[in-house]
């Protein structure tokens, strides 16, 4: 059997469920001999390749190039795994929504907020305007695995990638495996 | 008078004044539930508790069916799992329930109920809806994002502390926990600051001020042994 | 007053009356009146007035005689050959006829041609469909009397059937009756009438914790359901406006045979006209003393409140209904118990429908057998549709049950106007389904609606052409439900959000086959897992609308299936920020 490919992203999210994917240890020694990392935010790679086995998408959709990536995403991938709670739930980065639509927030952020040259940063191509509510990944494209958490058990990440690896559905059962927050 | 009735195939004796859901329990057979808290009355409002009962054409909630003799009473078919989870992620959907950031994470009957129904994500679209957060009480808050509105603190404060200062005002998913007549809570004079309502909340939505995340531990058993201290005269149980 | 007293002022009204050579009647229903007809009333007895003829013309203001749409209407009944004409009565020869659209302005020149050639301009034929393909028995008075004037119900017959069954019938022989009749509740569920009666009857008012206010003696209780909320339903709103005696009649046989000395009417509260007819009925009656204390002279008493609906659709559910007379929030609460053993208080509680208590008095006058000729063999007597929707005629009919759709929509109703094709009718309201064209000669009886997926509910029938969107009727009314959702159990509260939530999408064009998939789980949640009526039959529109229109929601889905997998694009990612 070849190696997997395996890609990670890191949307709309604080990288904690890269951090606790990192807590895996040794077991990550185990991992590299059964994938290939072809796309990362600890890899240096700048276009999501073709053909990718298993994507684990950390972080909701916040913004116009979480968009546009995650159709790429499932484009290129068989497996796509809603990672972490930002990702299934949408989580601390929806608590935006709660505020309002993009506008509002930005002006909550950088005017309301702020007593010396108040002003919304924006480049065009530069900085990704934001899109107007954080939705979960399964709310853009279909989703095959979700791995709740935040962030998500190292326990709960390997036995789903191990299952993964194995070729099976991972049983995604019990206060190990669900927990949510 | 004792009923005789099985449950899930399994023959159990019950008195005649008990609802499926004590029956069960006697028997140690769990049927979930979220509006139900025992000392309280039961409203048969949360529907998580609703079971199967051979020749009853619409399911029952155990809550408040009462036993009858050769009952047969299935709690957990695939189609009542599937109600189940769909009534949790409903509620997930509804208010902005954040386990992250809450304080009764790991100590939450709604978060335990995630796990319990197998909710792995939620099908229906966040509502997001914007509601507020009332600090205006010196020992308690009230974080309407997080409240299920099962109504535990309203007949808490109603039938254990006799105050009734909380209930329920508007309808349908614009329902609120109100406290007297809608004022902020620090200001509600019928409260008598006895926090038997934040010991009947399953979720974060009540707590005790100074709590942070995870730190809420509400005590909703102290309420059921209040309730039989008070009806057996017998508090050093 | 006792038998004798009642035959003797019902005489003397059919004498004072058959003196008149012409019974004008103005209809001051609420569609009329809100077009004026109550001045109309005035110009006329003005008018007579300065023709010194007030003398032998009377002008009566009546409830509704059912064709709404031609409103406001005049009926004019003028003797023959100088024999006495007696309103609603047989006997004497009587020539009627019926004018449309009349304004106060018309006054003079209806006057003026009385007793001489009717108005070309205003007639209306009065041997149309409309009218001679009914069976009125709900209805008979309706149009006929003065709902002001209990002499005009008492010379009608009124008060009859209550006077026998306290002198001549027990509670038992009443139950049996009604038992015999076949009578079903009309309020929508169908439940047989004499059971609920029986049950009632027999109950232990001791059985459960009671907690009757002071000054209220009795133990059980009658209420009729006069909560009627469903969108373009109205058949109650007239029963009460237009023979609010009846109500009070049929509702102390009820109290006779259940074994009650007090009851409530729950009217909502948009019905100003209903409760200030029945407040009126009320007080005349209480005079009359056909209610309060020993009634007719014997030792059964029986006294009967108004209470207002505050505009809650839910308070029309009967344990929702009862927590809000009691003056708390009106939420229902499971049944069992039931309000027959626990109602009121916690007494045993009888709750009828407005129309099912007003089809009691003709029972126990004209025999159990007469109504049970009427109807099918499961469903008897008649049934008041409010007819509406792109129909000729809208308005109130009564109809034999079994008639046909057909009949009622095309021949009744005159068809579709404007040269459409009849496309649907929705029953029962937001509780009910649509019925495509294929069932058009199916009869309208309690079984064979739930058969295709509606119900008899209250009566509402809105009668759609092929220019309706089928999708927005079912979020129409899934928006009703979710409005009116009371949000005490999380299936009706919460479910009925995500349903308007995804039909709304389908709307928008936005919607995949999941959202589709998604909604008919919801639509089997709800319909299986609600606390009450409203959220178990909230899905009712939708189910039914996806059985037969089902192309119609396929039309408006989204173009993209990647994948072989369903995309979920979310309205919420639409409109990225600049």
């Amino acid at each position: 059997m070849g190696k997997l490919r395996f890609a990670s992203v890191w949307m709309g999210g604080c990288s904690g469920c890269h951090m606790s994917f990192l807590d895996l240890d040794e077991w990550l020694f185990d991992l590299a001999e059964a994938v290939d990392v072809v796309y990362s935010p600890v890899a240096d790679v700048k276009t999501f390749p073709e053909k990718v086995d298993v994507t684990l998408v950390e972080g909701a959709i916040a913004n116009q190039d979480h968009l546009e990536l995650i159709h790429v995403i499932r484009k290129n991938s068989r497996l796509v795994v809603s990672f972490g709670d930002c990702a299934v739930t949408g989580n601390v980065t929806a608590m935006r929504n709660l505020i309002g639509e993009a506008e509002i927030v930005l002006d909550r952020a950088y005017k309301d907020a702020q007593l010396l040259r108040p002003q919304v940063p924006h480049d065009d191509g530069i900085v990704p305007p934001l899109i107007e509510r954080v939705v979960p990944v399964h709310a853009v494209i279909p989703v095959d695995l979700y791995i709740p958490g935040c962030p998500p058990p190292a326990k709960r990440i390997r036995a789903v990638l191990q299952a993964v690896i194995e070729g099976k559905s991972p049983e995604m059962i019990g206060r190990e495996m669900l927990k949510f927050g | 008078m004792p009923r005789t009735l099985t449950i899930n195939g399994q023959e159990i004796s019950a008195r005649s004044d008990q609802t499926i859901l004590e029956a069960a329990q006697d028997a140690n057979i769990r049927i979930p539930t979220l509006c139900h808290l025992d000392g309280l009355t039961d409203v048969g409002a949360c529907r998580m508790c609703l079971v199967e009962v051979a020749g009853a054409s619409k399911l029952l909630p155990a809550c408040t069916t009462r036993v009858q003799e050769g009952m047969q009473v299935q709690t957990d078919t695939e189609r009542l799992r599937a109600y189940r989870r769909q009534i949790i992620e409903l509620l997930f959907a509804e208010r902005n329930h954040i386990c992250a950031v809450c304080v009764a994470n790991g100590h939450c009957e709604l978060q335990n109920a995630g796990i319990a129904v197998g909710m792995d994500h939620v099908r229906y679209d966040y509502l997001f809806p914007k509601l507020g957060v009332d600090l205006s009480h010196e020992r308690f808050g009230m974080d309407h994002n997080r409240c299920i509105l099962c109504t535990r603190c309203v007949r808490a404060c109603d039938q254990l502390e006799g105050a009734h200062t909380i209930d329920v005002m508007g309808r349908g998913a614009h329902s609120l926990i109100v406290h007297d007549m809608n004022v902020p809570w620090g200001e509600a004079t019928t409260c008598t600051s006895c926090g038997k309502c934040v010991m009947a909340c399953p979720t974060g939505a009540l707590f005790k001020q100074g709590s942070t995340v995870a730190e809420m531990v509400h005590d909703a058993e102290k309420l059921a042994f209040l309730k039989a201290a008070r009806e057996r005269k017998v508090w050093n149980v | 007053m006792n038998l004798e007293e009642l035959n003797a002022t019902a005489a003397s009204e059919r004498l004072a009356q058959a003196k008149k050579r012409h019974h004008i009647r103005v209809c001051v229903g609420t569609a009329c009146q809100a077009l004026n007809s109550e001045q109309l009333a005035k110009e006329l007895q003005a008018e007579l007035r300065r023709r010194g003829q007030n003398g032998d013309v009377e002008v009566k203001c009546v409830g509704c005689p059912g064709l709404c749409s031609l409103g406001p209407l005049v009926e004019i009944e003028s003797q023959v050959n100088g024999q006495a004409a007696i309103a609603g009565t047989e006997g004497g020869q009587r020539k009627s006829i019926l004018y449309q659209f009349v304004k106060p302005e018309d006054a003079g020149e209806i006057v003026a041609h009385l007793g001489g050639e009717p108005i070309k301009r205003l007639e209306t034929p009065l041997d149309q469909p409309f009218f001679t393909r009914q069976t009125k028995i709900v209805l008979e008075h309706c149009g006929k009397i003065d709902p002001e004037r209990i002499e005009d119900y008492i010379a009608v017959g009124g008060y009859q059937a209550l006077m026998k069954v306290l002198t001549e019938m027990t509670p038992q022989q009443v139950i049996d009756a009604i038992t015999r009749s076949g009578l079903r509740g009309r309020g929508g569920a169908g439940f047989p009438t004499g059971l609920k009666w029986g049950t009632v009857a027999k109950a232990d008012p001791n059985a459960y914790p009671t907690s009757v206010p002071v000054g209220i003696q009795s133990r059980k209780f009658v209420i009729c359901n006069g909560d009627e909320g469903d969108p373009g339903a109205f058949m109650d709103r007239s029963v009460m406006e237009g023979d609010p005696h009846r109500i009070l009649e049929g509702m102390a046989i009820a109290a006779y045979a259940v074994g009650a000395n007090h009851g409530f009417i729950y009217v909502r509260a948009e019905y100003p006209l209903a409760v200030k007819r029945l407040r009126t009925a009320i007080r005349q009656a209480q005079r009359a003393g056909l209610l309060g204390n020993n009634i007719g002279g014997t030792a059964f008493s029986f006294n009967v409140d108004i209470r207002l609906g505050a505009g809650a659709f839910v308070c029309g559910e009967e344990t929702a209904l009862m927590a809000s007379i009691e003056g708390g929030r009106g939420v229902p609460r499971p049944r069992p118990p039931f309000p027959a053993e626990c109602g009121l208080w916690g007494c045993p509680t009888l709750i009828n429908n407005v129309e099912t208590l007003a089809n009691v008095p003709p029972i126990i006058m004209k025999g159990a057998d007469w109504f049970a000729s009427i109807g099918t063999e499961k469903s008897k007597g008649t049934k008041v549709f409010a007819l509406t929707g792109q129909v000729a005629h809208t308005g109130l009919i009564e109809v034999p049950m079994g008639i046909t759709l057909r009949e009622i929509v095309f021949d009744i109703g005159g068809g579709i106007p404007g040269g459409r094709q009849f496309k649907a009718v929705q029953t029962g309201g937001p509780s009910g389904g649509c019925i495509p064209a294929q069932f058009l000669d199916m009869p309208v009886d309690y079984e064979s609606l739930a058969k295709v997926g509606s119900i008899m509910g209250s009566g509402g029938m809105i009668v759609m052409d092929d220019s309706t969107d089928m999708v927005e009727v079912a979020r129409f009314f899934m928006e009703f439900c979710m409005d009116e959702s009371c949000g005490k159990c999380i299936p009706c509260r919460a479910g009925t959000v995500q349903m308007h939530r995804i039909l709304t999408k389908i709307q928008e064009g936005k919607a995949t086959r999941r959202d589709i998939q998604i909604l008919e789980e919801l639509c089997d949640l709800v319909k299986h897992t609600s606390l009450c009526g409203l959220g178990q039959s909230a899905p009712n529109p939708v189910i039914s609308t996806l059985r037969y229109f089902r192309d119609e929601y396929e039309k408006k889905l989204a173009a993209d299936e990647t994948n072989g997998k369903t995309p979920q694009p979310s309205a919420q990612v639409a409109n990225p920020s600049a």
